[in-house]
């Protein structure tokens, strides 16, 4: 887990103890630095704009109602992630029953191996790309084919930019899967847009000549 | 010193550990000499590589309007 430095530990210690008390203004001055990964966090989940909002704002007045378990074991954002998530998993089992994940998967609960798709080359990303529209809506639609566990870690790792190991404590599981999983996330995201930009790249190179159009 | 092959499965499996700095200094001498002779595992890499720095870069979950203040507003009325 990583650690704060100590000054921010310190003042997070004493916002908590604040807001332990009932500060409320002390618990948002917690909450604030974290609104962003909530909401990104349960939008991992929900894919639903007003759905991940309502997820957040339940975990938040969850958290605040439980601030005396917390134990400064972690970081208050580890905690309140978790939390988060917890709620986004409870809202959409409730909606979709016949699809329960269990997040006490073993270690070893992955699939078999990956074979990828194709090996269309696509060794650089034109500076410009990220501009183009039908880039982004692309990126967008291959993190919505993800399968739920994989676009949370992907989402917590490579957007977020929390640790392995606070993936895996957020997401309840061990640091191992959380590879895995991150390994295929990636994996499927290159499948799906490897062969795309603008398939030109392929052009002059026969053997990566097997170019999907968007 | 001679580096010990390795499979284009292996480097699959390892292909994102890799992208993290996450691997051994062996493991990572076996997987660069392999992506030196292999074309279709550097394509996987690259692609990879290009992946993370899309999702990183260009993927956004942008707060909808009003996000924060209905936050505080449910905390101060709770």
């Amino acid at each position: 887990m990583e650690a704060l430095n100590p000054s921010l530990e310190t003042r997070e210690s004493e916002l908590v103890q604040k807001a332990g008390a009932g500060c409320r203004e002390a618990f948002y001055q917690l909450v604030q630095p974290c609104e962003r990964v909530l909401f990104a966090s349960a939008m991992a989940i929900l894919n639903n704009e007003a759905d991940a909002e309502e997820a957040a704002q339940e975990a938040v007045l969850k958290a605040f109602t439980n601030i005396s378990r917390f134990r400064g074991e972690c970081k208050f954002s580890t905690w309140i992630i978790q939390i988060c998530i917890n709620e986004a998993r409870t809202k959409i089992n409730k909606a979709r029953k016949y699809l329960y994940e269990s997040i006490d998967e073993p270690e070893n609960g992955e699939d078999g191996d990956y074979f990828p798709r194709d090996f269309a080359d696509w060794r650089e990303i034109p500076s410009e790309a990220l501009q183009r529209k039908e880039l982004r809506e692309a990126l967008q639609r291959a993190m919505a084919s993800l399968p739920e566990k994989y676009r949370e870690v992907l989402i917590l790792r490579d957007i977020q930019h929390l640790s392995i190991e606070e993936t895996a404590q957020v997401l309840g599981i061990g640091t191992g899967n959380v590879k895995t999983r991150l390994l295929r996330a990636r994996l499927q995201m290159r499948d799906a847009l490897a062969p795309g930009i603008d398939g030109n790249w392929s052009l002059g190179r026969q053997e990566y000549a097997k170019v999907r159009a968007w | 010193m001679r580096v010990i092959e390795i499979s284009c499965l292996e480097v699959w499996k390892e292909i994102s550990n890799f992208i993290d700095n996450d691997v051994e200094p062996e493991l990572r001498a076996r997987m660069e000499a392999h992506f030196k002779v292999c074309a279709h595992c550097t394509a996987i890499l690259d692609g990879a590589h290009n992946v993370v720095k899309l999702v990183t870069d260009g993927v956004e979950y942008k707060m909808p309007d009003g996000f924060s203040r209905r936050l505080y507003d449910k905390i101060k009325d709770k």
